[in-house]
């Protein structure tokens, strides 16, 4: 993390996720982009409203699937052809109908693993250290009752005193600044 | 006046009038309790983990399950010291307590799956408040199942040979026995299980870290938490990483005791020879592992006063899912007999036979018992699914019938084979009872463990599930 100094943005809190979802619906359609909300479970309309339609997760996953596939059914056919052939009641050495079960099951792990861990590494996460837990409400709410708009200060239209000024008019419960 | 009333009681004859746990629209039992916000709701389940006082009833029970979990510990000492032969394996049965308690085991782990991944997928959304223990189970019964093949090896500190990698011997695995299979599909399925969960409960371990008072809890659920902040985007990914991971935790969970089944179905003895197994398998699996969530859960929700999160909807459709399940399983039982005459061998015939009347019979009967006749006649009365008194004795019941189940397929296909020189019979020794008695004592520890430190229902997923969490226009918020 690069250090900085300053305002990281703004944060308005909400009641409800309704009155969220509304704001932030504003904030974009007013040409807001270095924004994102933040809720104690998954609001979808939220991720819609801020412009959050698609994510790579499904692409990570189907590439470690294949992977895991391809390694295992590889591994299988070396070693029961090249490294270490055994004649085993008589079948052929590359008997593949018997290769199918690990290699599914390998596709399987390795598919789950890329979902699991790649989700993490795109959501940036682990981390230890974000500048949004110096505000002083958003820990009392974050993760169990109460939904967040941030505006950060990375946006070209982000003015310190006008924001403020534009997010009150969303009605919140309280607008902070947020320090680096 | 009176003739409506009566009505009225009609109608809702089942579920008693003016229940506040029924829902007036469906009739049907609520998901969650009526008056839960989002705040009550995470006080609820987090007060369980943070309070500093550990209620006297964990302390007693995790003092019995520690006594259990050290007759474990004994047990497998012993056999380490003195090899398989303090078992009573011998032959001609040659696979005995190991593998009866190894597929008894990973059978109960596969509803903690099926709860959590399959009915994700068909979006059963009252599965969510049992989900996360569901899990929990899975995992722990795992860790039970999976000792017992090691154990059984005979040498087990020569464990990792199971697995294909370069060595100084170069030898490599054989790819076209099953029971290499199982080895892949136990590993997989013990890590996607940890992994699913673990994923489940990040933001969770969030709430925990911000709702700690102490230091320590607030560094250990901090860690945990990897810093989730509940941004939308993240929550986004998150959504589609835990629908992938169910997606694919489905065809696992399916194919894990389709490959156990493999390992006597690809056996040529009569009892074990038939292609009724996997799918017998796979339903037997999800009918005890739901008596076994069963188990956990009705102790759990009394103890704790969950009542309001795990309600009678939840008791009733696992009572349900049980119906079901029981009768595949009663389907796969009148298989092997209809297969035993129709397909017209002597061997087949005889194994049949002395299932049923030989000097062993009396295990089929226990079976028949405990699994059929007990379950299926009395799961179809709503009263009794929705009596919580009586769906804890089921619960044990099923639990009982299908660990003889194992017993019944292991056992008596095995004692008395082709040849009557080579006749023999089982008496389980005192250590094949105190390693079985032994992991129920570390399932148990674990659990207790679990339900101490983490969060045991998935709080994100309850709040989804509370009438605050939908988006109405504003017209419709004010006039509410």
């Amino acid at each position: 993390m690069p250090a900085r100094e300053g305002t990281y943005g703004l944060l308005a809190e909400f009641d409800t996720p309704g009155d969220l979802v509304r704001a932030a619906r504003q904030a974009r359609e007013d040409g807001w982009r270095r924004m994102d909300c933040y809720t104690p479970y998954p609001v979808e309309e939220a991720a819609e409203a801020i412009g959050f339609h698609r994510n790579k997760v499904p692409l990570l996953t189907l590439v470690g699937g294949l992977m895991g596939l391809a390694a295992m059914f590889s591994l299988e056919t070396w070693v029961s052809t090249l490294a270490f052939p055994l004649n085993i009641g008589g079948r052929p050495p590359y008997s593949w109908p018997a290769f199918v079960v690990p290699a599914y099951e390998w596709t399987i792990l390795w598919a789950g693993l890329s979902a699991a861990f790649g989700m993490l590494a795109l959501n940036g996460l682990p981390a230890l250290y974000h500048p949004l837990f110096n505000a002083p409400n958003f820990r009392n709410g974050a993760t169990s009752d109460k939904f967040f708009l941030c505006l950060e200060a990375l946006d070209p239209k982000f003015d310190l005193v006008e924001t403020k000024a534009y997010l009150t008019g969303f009605q919140p419960v309280s607008v902070v600044e947020v320090e680096y | 006046m009176h003739r409506r009333r009566v009505e009225v009681t009609m109608a809702t004859k089942e579920v008693r009038p003016k229940n506040p746990g029924v829902d007036p629209a469906t009739g049907e039992y609520r998901v969650v309790g009526l008056g839960e916000t989002f705040k009550s709701v995470t006080d609820k389940i987090t007060r369980i983990v943070l309070t500093p006082h550990t209620p006297l009833g964990w302390l007693a029970l995790f003092g019995i399950a520690g006594g259990g979990a050290t007759v474990l510990l004994v047990a497998v000492t012993w056999l380490f010291l003195k090899g398989v032969g303090i078992w009573a394996i011998t032959q001609p049965v040659a696979w005995g307590f190991a593998i009866i308690n190894f597929v008894w085991w990973i059978g109960i782990g596969h509803a903690g799956t099926l709860i959590s991944a399959i009915l994700l997928l068909f979006k059963q959304s009252w599965r969510n408040s049992i989900s996360r223990f569901a899990e929990a189970m899975t995992i722990f019964a795992v860790v039970c199942a999976g000792m017992f093949p090691l154990i059984h090896v005979g040498r087990p500190w020569l464990g990792y040979w199971l697995f294909p990698y370069p060595n100084s011997m170069d030898v490599w695995p054989q790819f076209r026995s099953p029971l290499l299979w199982d080895v892949f599909a136990v590993s997989t399925y013990a890590t996607i299980s940890v992994v699913f969960w673990y994923i489940g409960m990040v933001p969770d371990f969030g709430t925990m870290r911000d709702r700690a008072q102490s230091k320590i809890a607030q560094y250990f659920y901090g860690l945990l938490s990897m810093g989730w902040r509940g941004s939308v985007r993240h929550w986004m990914r998150y959504e589609t990483a835990s629908l992938l991971l169910a997606g694919l935790a489905t065809p696992l969970v399916l194919s894990v005791h389709t490959v156990i089944s493999f390992d006597f179905a690809v056996a040529v003895l009569p009892g074990w020879h038939t292609t009724i197994f996997p799918p017998y398998f796979v339903a037997g699996a999800i009918y005890s592992g739901f008596a076994m969530v069963l188990t956990l859960a009705i102790p759990l929700r009394k103890f704790y006063h969950l009542e309001a999160l795990v309600t009678e909807r939840h008791i009733d459709n696992m009572g349900k899912v049980m119906l079901a399940t029981g009768f595949i399983v009663a389907y796969g039982y009148g298989m092997e007999a209809f297969m035993a005459w129709y397909s017209a061998s002597h061997w087949e015939a005889f194994m049949f036979w002395n299932r049923v009347f030989g000097p062993m019979g009396w295990s089929y009967w226990v079976l028949i018992t405990c699994n059929l006749a007990i379950p299926l006649t009395t799961l179809w009365s709503r009263k009794l699914r929705t009596s919580i008194p009586f769906m804890f004795f089921i619960s044990i019941v099923v639990n009982t019938g299908m660990w003889f189940e194992r017993f019944v397929i292991v056992v008596t296909s095995l004692y008395r084979d082709f040849l009557p020189s080579s006749w023999g019979t089982y008496r389980a020794t005192k250590w094949d009872y105190m390693t079985f008695v032994g992991t129920l004592g570390l399932f148990t520890t674990l659990f207790l463990l679990f339900v101490r430190f983490l969060p045991m229902i998935p709080m994100n997923e309850i709040r989804m599930l509370l009438p605050a969490a939908k988006i109405k226009p504003k017209a419709a918020e004010a006039a509410d």
